[in-house]
């Protein structure tokens, strides 16, 4: 196997002394599409802060290309949980920001704009976007720069169900396209399945790895495979805190998706 | 920037229910609404002149309008008023231009880096809590009384407000957006000119507006103390030669520059926070 482009061991982090996370440990490989998939609060935006060099203050090694993770790192790209978006610059000019000062007028920006269906506000400053116009351009954003690697923090879940859609084949379609390697934090197991090529779920107080999903169906892959189907019902059954080896995964199962899940909804205490 | 805000449609109910059958109503009434603000000053100088011209207060004291705009004529074709204008504007902008810079490098300095700020704020600080013309004294016998401690007395009092707002700006800016900033590669300079800057230019713009009018109030001190020409020098002419109207038309003068100087500052902020998200920018 290749050099990991990151391997991450967090033995130990902390906010005023309540411990977040608690031992997490994973590599990703070059290339690799990776969610991390757990309860609200479970310490996926720190992980990925921790990542991106935005946080320092916890004990463990973090390695990107080798190297510790540092803010200003070419190599890693984040589109964050909230928009974030420079309010004094146009749509476009925050797309293409990372091409400095007028970046707006890059060729790039209006392919991505209209990719995100942005076209027609590319003169726009964000206080005239919605909240989902403005996570999509902070999307087309984060996919201008085209970082080794790409940590997306829950980016499509202000977005209808029909652009979310089109905007994970887009994220796939760049992702083949440039070779990024994509961690992606997310709330919806339909997603991680159908985007990931393996899920790492996490348990919460203090957070850890509750277990890892292999995906393997060959992109590009149909949404409603039932090989999909299945890991999302043993991501559900991670999330709900049993143990895999209780399931019955036969292939049988898989091939039924509709026959009645080991696992209760109502129960579930997590928000989707 | 005519456009009537949500808010303000909200309130007027009768306005904003008229569409296209009331239109040209609503159009007067915002025509009307425009000149709302005159109402009270013409109705006060109708009285003035009227009081005055009744010999119900002496002319000697209170000049009424009329003769006002007399003595204004006066001036201004003798040219007196424009030298005085010039000579005042100029001491304005060199005082403005010297503090508002100088306390743009300090300021930007002070707030960017901590260890500056622990150094030089505190000092700051105290500086400003003298009174500003405590400083006159002072500066008449250092300087003495040419330009140099008027000008000086001016930067003094646009510094202040250019560099706490500037400060307070800088300190304010959303970590949110600085981090935008470190995850697309910018620090130092590139960080300071593409995130900071834009980020506190409402609140720098804040500091030059109330720089400048503090500029206006220290020019009248400086002038009053001691100058030969100049709108403060005309105010010190016009009281020791007991003309009141001396006096009035200074003053308004310098309101004048005030407001014009002012609004030319405010037009620029208009144009340079288009998109500022805030509560007053759909006027
Ligand atoms: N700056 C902070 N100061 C103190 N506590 C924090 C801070 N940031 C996060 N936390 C705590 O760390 C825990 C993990 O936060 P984090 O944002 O990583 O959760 P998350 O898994 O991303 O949740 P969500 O799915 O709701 O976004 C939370 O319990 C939160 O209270
Ligand atoms: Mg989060």
């Amino acid at each position: 196997m290749s050099q990991p482009l990151l391997t991450l061991h967090v033995a130990d982090k902390r906010f005023q002394s309540r411990r977040i996370i608690d031992g997490v440990s994973f590599d990703i490989q070059p290339g690799e599409i990776i969610s991390l998939l757990g309860p609200s609060g479970c310490g996926k935006s720190t992980l990925l802060r921790v990542i991106a060099g935005l946080d320092t203050d916890y004990r463990g090694t973090v390695r990107v290309k080798g190297a510790a993770p540092h803010l200003h790192s070419p190599d890693v790209g984040f589109i964050f949980q909230e928009p974030r978006l420079l309010p004094w610059l146009t749509v476009a000019d925050n797309v293409g920001f990372d091409a400095g000062p007028g970046g707006g007028r890059n060729p790039r920006v209006k392919e991505l704009l209209a990719e995100v269906g942005l076209a027609d506000f590319a003169d726009a400053y964000p206080k005239q976007l919605s909240g989902g116009m403005a996570q999509r351009a902070a999307i087309a954003r984060g996919l201008f720069a085209q970082p080794s690697l790409l940590l997306l923090d829950e980016p499509f879940s202000a977005v209808d169900a029909f652009t979310r859609m089109r905007l994970q084949d887009l994220l796939l379609s760049l992702a083949a396209r440039h070779g990024t390697t994509l961690l992606l934090v997310t709330h919806d197991i339909d997603e991680a399945a159908y985007l990931s090529d393996r899920i790492l779920v996490m348990s919460a107080n203090p957070g850890r790895i509750a277990g890892e999903l292999r995906v393997d169906p060959q992109r590009p892959r149909d949404r409603a495979d039932p090989r999909l189907v299945r890991v999302q019902t043993q991501a559900l059954a991670l999330l709900h805190g049993e143990r895999l080896d209780y399931l019955d995964l036969s292939d049988e199962l898989a091939a039924r998706p509709h026959a009645a899940a080991p696992v209760d909804f109502a129960s579930l205490s997590f928000a989707v | 920037m005519s456009k009537v805000s949500t808010l303000d449609a909200a309130l007027a109910p009768a306005d904003g229910l008229g569409g296209g059958q009331f239109g040209g109503r609503v159009v007067a009434g915002r025509i009307l609404a425009q000149f709302r603000g005159w109402v009270v000053p013409v109705v006060l100088v109708a009285a003035w002149e009227v009081v005055v011209r009744f010999g119900w207060v002496s002319a000697h004291l209170l000049p009424p309008p009329s003769e006002l705009v007399a003595t204004l004529i006066e001036l201004a074709g003798s040219g007196d008023l424009f030298s005085h204008v010039v000579v005042s504007s100029a001491r304005v902008l060199a005082g403005f231009a010297i503090g508002a810079m100088l306390a743009l490098l300090i300021g930007a300095a002070v707030g960017l880096s901590r260890a500056l700020e622990a150094y030089l704020d505190p000092t700051f600080q105290a500086l400003r809590a003298i009174p500003s013309l405590a400083w006159v004294p002072l500066l008449l016998l250092w300087l003495g009384i040419d330009e140099a401690p008027k000008i000086t007395l001016i930067a003094i009092g646009a510094f202040f407000p250019v560099y706490l707002n500037l400060v307070a700006g800088i300190k304010n800016v959303d970590r949110k957006l600085v981090e935008v900033g470190g995850i697309f590669g910018l620090k130092g300079w590139r960080l300071i000119v593409r995130i900071f800057l834009p980020a506190s230019l409402p609140n720098l713009l804040t500091g030059l507006r109330s720089g400048l009018s503090l500029a206006w109030m220290f020019l009248v001190a400086a002038e009053l103390i001691a100058a030969t020409r100049g709108l403060g020098y005309l105010l010190t002419d016009g009281r020791e030669t007991a003309r009141a109207d001396l006096v009035i038309v200074a003053i308004v003068v310098l309101a004048l520059l005030g407001k014009l100087s002012d609004s030319l500052l405010q037009l620029a902020e208009r144009r340079l926070l288009v998109w500022r998200d805030v509560y007053d920018s759909g006027r």
